[in-house]
């Protein structure tokens, strides 16, 4: 198995795929804080928010159930949420004994989970199609221009150069374990899995250690002193100011429709 | 500024012509131990000149790998190791590393950075130039190694064959004097192993060439040098050096041979054998 | 396909966007850029030139030692969280600055965990366990084997519980749960995901100072103001011990609280004094949960206890 941290990209040619990277990650970010502020019940605008996504995936020329699928993934806090439904005082909908338990989910509450609910997955669905656009050495390039510290950035560069060395080699050694114990009934305790599991965490920190040093070495061998250089990667052109004064618009139309009468 | 993009600079090098005539590395007596008290290297003393290409052998652990970080001072630091006549202290460094283009033994620590551009583009940034050369260097440099539809690439989706010339471009954009590589063939299959042999045999750098395989050492080559245990006990001519059996036998090295049961019938032509 | 190598128990604990109130995201937004701000400054200071590799493949190593995960019965497995560990590894700044671009990637990359959410992930996961992790391991630092082990254990268990604490305190303070229900779950379900934390982080240790003994030392970034630390680390867990399981069986106790001093809205205030409206005796009151919780609360609390006062008799020896 071959890991690869960067298959959350899909290469393509498209506008969105071509605009710059960063009004992409400024409108994503925009986009989420103006999603989080719909209030309640607020479908109009949450409809025009969805279909913005949808929008943005048939641009992107991505299947337009890619961002839907991939957000389920917020789904073990949806759980969480249900139970604002029991909470949030209305008009009881209709009463539930269960054993000793009384539940009077209210309409209200209904309405309130269904709106953290959308408000969560059209993020995360945003959120989405920013990976799903941009490749993550752009998404650096541009954290690194909007006053993201610059050795953070530059550590999450080596983090991600390293990522998928380092899986490989946790995997080497699971392999190695399953492959030990292949046949024997894992009647050892769970302190002895916890054991080997730990024992590996630790020998996988020390090779890293050592990687860094050698790292660090072919750093200094090419001319590093402390200072990280980078190419210049992008130039905003006409066509991100345009789609920057969309995504103005977008956004307006968006709160506009949740908070005029 | 959060942000370092290149500035032109007063660090780039003006090139050592005047010092063509002394040796481009040249060790003396050097001794080295690591912090753990290891003693690696052991009164090691030899001279490269200007347009050699020089292997050095010896088995696993004889200290090549040490001895290569010694020659743009990465480790140890003092005059016993002089690149055109610069002693490897620190207020040369700079200089030195521009000369040198060390190229490490396994291709993901010399490959650290997320693309395959920012990678090469790393050394002549890093010795000051501005962004426009830096673009010219990557480019030539990527040419140079057949990899110039490579820029984009994320290092990590690279087969071993591509990481290995690109972490020679990772220097050649440096446009060093001295090319001291650490394995360059370690990994390779026969192809990539035979395409490496022709870059390298095209390059005008000086080399050195840390290595197991004896046949391309044999190819490409005229003098090799044999390090067992820290020490350096052997310097001379390739062809000597590889026909002396017991030598080579007495610090675990050998030439490969075909096992007769394989022979086919018809002349023999042993890829890579001179 | 590359999932996000975390079981679904393990992404409880990332809270994505959507949940948060903004005041709330940005609150914890602002706390965090301050403490990562430090914590660059901290480990540039200490690391210099080798800050950058060192930490970027510590990162990519908390990464991948999430994965290696062991059976526990019934199909789950135990994984590691890692803030503790980075943080008794790499010291204090540096634990939070790896963690700190651990969450980043995985939201930025595996959408684990939020963008407007990330400052608060980033306190959760990275900065908490950090001063707990960090503080208790000092303070057993010099205490004998047996006795280091069960307090780095307990910091590493402590630690994960006091990221599921917060999580859902944020997330209540945020109008997006029933905290009476939530908390309880909340830290029921961590009490048992912290068991694994502390497992493997205990032989993690131990491995590392059987391989690379002078690697136990030299990879953290020590020295200065390590008492404030320990005394920080103190607080912090005690305040966890302390108040889990009395939060979890007295949550309205906990909102009437939060009420006077202003931090729940009248509507919030309002949706929140229905919670009489209803009963979940089984988890508010007299849960299996809870019960857990105290017992292993008072345990810790014990251990705690028991090392504090075993570090200051050994400094008080020396003195
Ligand atoms: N960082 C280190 N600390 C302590 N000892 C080391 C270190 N690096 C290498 N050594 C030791 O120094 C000796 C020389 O190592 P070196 O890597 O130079 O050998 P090499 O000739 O390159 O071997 P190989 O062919 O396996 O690459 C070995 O015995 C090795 O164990
Ligand atoms: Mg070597």
């Amino acid at each position: 198995m071959h890991v690869d941290p960067f298959d959350s990209y899909r290469a393509g040619n498209s506008l969105i795929h071509e605009l710059d990277p960063r009004p992409k990650l400024l409108f994503t970010l925009a986009f989420i804080i103006s999603t989080t502020l719909l209030p309640d019940g607020a479908w109009l605008s949450l409809a025009l928010a969805f279909m913005t996504v949808l929008g943005i995936s048939l641009i992107a020329r991505l299947p337009l159930g890619y961002a839907i699928k991939r957000s389920l993934l917020a789904l073990p806090f949806t759980l969480a949420a249900l139970t604002v439904i029991f909470v949030v005082p209305g008009q009881p909908l209709l009463t539930m004994s269960i054993g000793p338990w009384t539940l009077r989910p209210t309409d209200a509450g209904l309405i309130r989970f269904a709106s953290i609910v959308s408000r969560s997955l059209i993020s995360v669905q945003m959120a989405i199609l920013l990976t799903a656009t941009t490749p993550f050495p752009d998404l650096l390039h541009a954290m690194r221009h909007i006053h993201v510290p610059r050795s953070l950035v530059a550590i999450i560069s080596f983090m991600l150069r390293y990522l998928f060395v380092l899986v490989d080699e946790a995997l080497r050694l699971l392999r190695a374990r399953s492959a030990r114990s292949a046949g024997e009934r894992p009647t050892r305790g769970i302190l002895w899995q916890a054991q080997i599991a730990g024992h590996m965490a630790g020998q996988l920190f020390v090779r890293s250690f050592e990687r860094s040093d050698r790292i660090y070495d072919a750093m200094l061998a090419r001319g590093y002193t402390g200072y990280l250089y980078t190419l210049h990667t992008h130039i905003i052109q006409r066509r991100d100011w345009l789609a920057a004064a969309g995504a103005v618009i977008i956004l307006s139309v968006i709160q506009l429709a949740a908070h005029l009468p | 500024m959060p942000v370092y993009h290149p500035r032109p600079s007063s660090a780039a090098l003006p090139p050592l012509t005047e010092a063509r005539h002394t040796p481009v590395i040249e060790v003396s007596h050097l001794h080295f131990s690591y912090a753990d008290g290891h003693k690696a290297l052991h009164d090691i003393t030899f001279s490269i000149h200007a347009g050699e290409k020089v292997a050095l052998v010896g088995p696993n652990g004889a200290g090549k790998s040490t001895l290569m970080l010694h020659l743009n001072g990465i480790l140890g630091g003092d005059d016993h190791v002089r690149v055109y006549d610069l002693p490897t202290i620190k207020a040369n460094l700079p200089r030195i590393r521009a000369l040198v283009g060390l190229v490490f033994q396994n291709p993901d620590d010399q490959l650290f950075s997320p693309t395959v551009l920012e990678d090469v583009a790393f050394g002549p940034l890093h010795m000051g130039l501005p962004e426009a050369d830096v673009r010219q260097r990557v480019q030539a440099a990527l040419a140079q190694v057949g990899m110039s539809a490579y820029a984009q690439r994320l290092s990590h989706h690279l087969s071993v064959g591509e990481k290995k010339r690109i972490t020679i471009a990772t220097v050649l954009s440096m446009q060093p004097e001295l090319l001291a590589l650490d394995e360059p063939s370690a990994g390779l299959d026969p192809r990539a192993r035979r395409q490496l042999i022709e870059l390298l045999r095209q390059l005008p750098q000086t080399m050195l060439i840390s290595t197991h395989d004896l046949l391309m050492v044999g190819e490409l080559c005229p003098r090799a040098l044999i390090i067992d245990t820290g020490r350096l006990v052997a310097d001379g001519n390739t062809a000597e050096i590889l026909s002396d059996a017991q030598l080579l036998h007495s610090h675990g090295l050998e030439l490969p041979h075909i096992p007769a049961t394989l022979r086919f019938p018809g002349p023999v032509t042993v890829s890579g054998s001179s | 396909m590359f999932a996000s190598p975390r079981s679904p128990l393990m992404l409880a604990m990332h809270i994505p966007d959507g949940f948060l109130s903004l005041g709330v995201a940005l609150v914890f937004w602002a706390l965090a850029m301050v403490i990562v701000s430090i914590a660059t400054r901290r480990t540039q200071q200490d690391l210099a030139d080798r800050q950058i590799p060192l930490m970027g493949v510590m990162a990519a190593f908390i990464f991948a030692a999430q994965m290696l995960n062991f059976p526990v019965a019934g199909g789950t497995s135990g994984h590691l969280l890692g803030g503790a560990l980075a943080a008794m590894v790499l010291g204090p700044w540096g634990g939070i600055l790896v963690m700190t671009a651990v969450i980043a990637v995985q939201a930025l990359l595996f959408q684990d965990g939020g963008l407007l959410a990330m400052g608060a992930n980033i306190i959760n996961m990275g900065v908490v366990p950090a001063l707990i992790g960090y503080g208790l391991y000092r303070s057993v630092a010099a205490a004998p084997p047996k006795l280091r082990a069960v307090g780095i254990g307990a910091a590493a268990w402590l630690s994960v519980e006091a990221a599921a604490l917060l999580a859902s305190l944020q997330l209540w303070l945020s109008g997006t749960v029933a905290l009476a229900v939530v908390l309880p779950a909340m830290l029921g379900v961590h009490a048992l995901i912290g068991v694994g934390e502390a497992l493997i982080t205990v032989a993690a240790l131990a491995a590392i100072a059987r391989i690379r003994p002078d690697l136990s030392g030299v990879a953290a970034v020590r020295g200065r103001g390590s008492r404030a630390w320990v005394w920080g680390g103190m607080l912090m867990s005690l305040g966890v011990v302390l108040l889990s399981p009395w939060a979890s069986s007295h949550p309205d106790g906990l909102e009437r609280v939060a009420a006077d001093l202003g931090f729940l809205g009248n509507e919030q205030d309002a949706a929140l004094h229905g919670l009489s409206g209803y009963t979940l005796p089984y988890f508010s009151n007299s849960g299996v949960a809870t019960i857990g919780a105290g017992i292993i609360g008072i345990v810790v609390v014990a251990a705690v206890v028991s090392a504090f006062v075993f570090v200051l008799r050994r400094r008080y020896r020396t003195a």
